[in-house]
């Protein structure tokens, strides 16, 4: 069941290609770095192999099949601010359950408090917020995780904290992980390869 | 004498809770930093441990419901909510974190010329974006049109043209590849070493220990070390605080092993050392009170088991 994009490309309306004939792979249980310059499309590719986009040319399959437009989509994103990706009119609790109900277990591998379900994400530190955004994205459906500068704006204990979890679940579950960022130290602990995406000139 | 200090600075926010009944929540407490002209400080710590609100003090910027006691010196001179607001943007600029900071309906060329204050602003405006890698067609566009990393640059931009004296930048660097991150970090100590000073918050230890003098650690509102960069070696044995050990070992680059638990919240803070709960050096005496900051070795340190 390997992930691949074949000869993606993809503008935004009639404006300059952001990107064209991208191919990536990834492996269930492998990790992969995504990295380059700023502005040269990562965040759009990853929209992409997520479903948030559509691709203009080329597509994405796992296992050689296109991706269901419909149900849970084996390709889950997290996103730099956690603080934006929950809405802020649901305590914690409606939150996580929001895609199916996570089990006990990865929860407390993130670290994740009981207490903490019962308040408002306001209540929450970004980093506390995360590790729900973590959870939320890693449903039973899940096959490849894409992590979009995903620990940024942490600070290295709770970035360690976040990224000990995901690679055990990783791990467990032989699930394939992107992890998008301009940290190179990073990258280089946590990734089996790196992809740099260049200049499309 | 320091060109900004900050003594005993505390900040609350006054919050309703149920109907018509309030709380106050405190999130800084006694917090003390001084930068001196010539001086690159960096600002560190958890992320909610108060570095952006110490920003939005200084210049004056927090909201109504917002209150704040202790000192804020510009030169010597305390700074009440006029003075700030005639120095902000002219003599004290801000980087802001949030790529929403910039006017959604002007043109980022025509953003980064107002804050021109002397000279062809036009020229400045080219120059520096010359500078950070942005190509003259960006001058044009409006803020929905630019990637984070152009967005960030934007920012930059109208702090490093203005005439400031003194720039605040909060996380000035997240979404930056290396190239422009090091264009962007060099021009923090050029404008440094022309004897303006830079208080530099982020969490990318790394890039700040190549330019910044000196590093201010930061847990739950408070600073619990500062400490010269050379400090911030090996396995960290010479650095004063266990939560700044603890903060060093965890990057990728160290040991990359994490503490467990995590930064109270600031309306149940514990009553004693706000790091004794995760610290495994914590003993009794550590609960009963806050340590009150003392000079060790060329730095500070808010601990009473520091040597």
């Amino acid at each position: 069941m390997r992930l691949e994009a074949k000869n993606i490309g993809f503008r935004y309306g009639n404006g300059p290609w952001l990107f064209q004939h991208v191919n990536l792979t990834v492996e269930p249980g492998e990790i992969v770095g995504l990295t380059g310059p700023s502005g040269r499309g990562k965040t759009t590719l990853c929209r992409i192999l997520s479903g948030y986009e559509k691709a203009l040319e080329g597509n994405v399959t796992i296992g050689g099949l296109p991706i269901a437009s419909k149900g849970v989509h084996p390709v889950q994103l997290v996103f730099q601010h956690p603080e934006k990706a929950v809405n802020p009119r649901w305590k914690m609790g409606k939150v996580l359950n929001e895609g199916g109900r996570p089990d006990i277990e990865l929860l407390d591998l993130l670290g994740i408090e009981q207490e903490w379900l019962t308040r408002w994400p306001g209540e929450l530190s970004g980093g506390e917020l995360q590790r729900f955004c973590v959870a939320r994205a890693l449903g039973a459906g899940t096959r490849f995780l894409i992590a979009d500068e995903m620990t940024t704006m942490l600070d290295a204990i709770t970035q360690a904290q976040i990224w000990h979890a995901v690679m055990e679940i990783a791990k467990k579950r032989e699930m394939g992980i992107i992890v998008v960022s301009h940290e190179a130290k990073l990258v280089q602990r946590l990734c089996d390869r790196v992809i740099t995406l260049t200049d499309p000139n | 004498m320091p060109i900004l200090e900050v003594e005993n600075l505390s900040i609350s926010f006054n919050q309703y809770t149920a109907g018509l009944r309030r709380k106050n929540i405190q999130v800084i407490s006694s917090l003390h930093v001084t930068l001196e002209a010539g001086e690159i400080l960096a600002v560190v710590g958890a992320s909610g441990s108060g570095k952006s609100l110490l920003a939005h003090a200084i210049l004056g910027i927090l909201p109504d419901n917002a209150l704040v006691s202790g000192t804020i010196k510009y030169n010597g001179e305390v700074l009440n909510a006029s003075t700030q607001a005639s120095l902000r943007g002219k003599e004290i600029a801000l980087i802001p974190q949030s790529t929403n900071y910039l006017d959604p309906l002007m043109r980022v060329g025509n953003q980064v010329r107002t804050s021109v204050k002397t000279g062809d602003a036009t020229v400045a405006q080219r120059a520096v974006f010359k500078r950070l890698h942005l190509q003259q067609s960006v001058e044009k566009m409006y803020p929905f049109q630019l990637s984070g990393g152009m967005a960030r640059r934007t920012l930059l931009s109208t702090a490093i043209v203005s005439d400031a004296k003194v720039i605040i930048a909060d996380e000035p660097t997240p979404g930056l590849d290396p190239v422009v991150m090091k264009e962007a970090l060099n021009n923090f100590r050029e404008f440094a070493d022309n004897g303006c000073a830079v208080m530099l918050i982020t969490h990318d230890i790394e890039s700040a220990l190549t330019i910044a003098d000196k590093i201010a650690v930061f847990y739950a509102g408070t600073t619990v070390e500062v400490a010269p960069v050379e400090d911030f070696t090996g396995n960290g044995e010479s650095l004063r605080h266990p939560y700044s050990k603890a903060l060093w070992r965890a990057l990728p680059q160290n040991d990359f092993i994490p503490i467990p638990g995590s930064q109270p919240h600031p309306s149940a803070l514990p009553t004693g050392c706000l790091f004794a709960p995760r610290c495994t050096m914590a003993t009794p005496a550590c609960s009963e009170k806050q340590p009150d900051m003392q000079n060790i070795r060329d730095g500070m340190v808010r601990c009473m088991h520091a040597t």
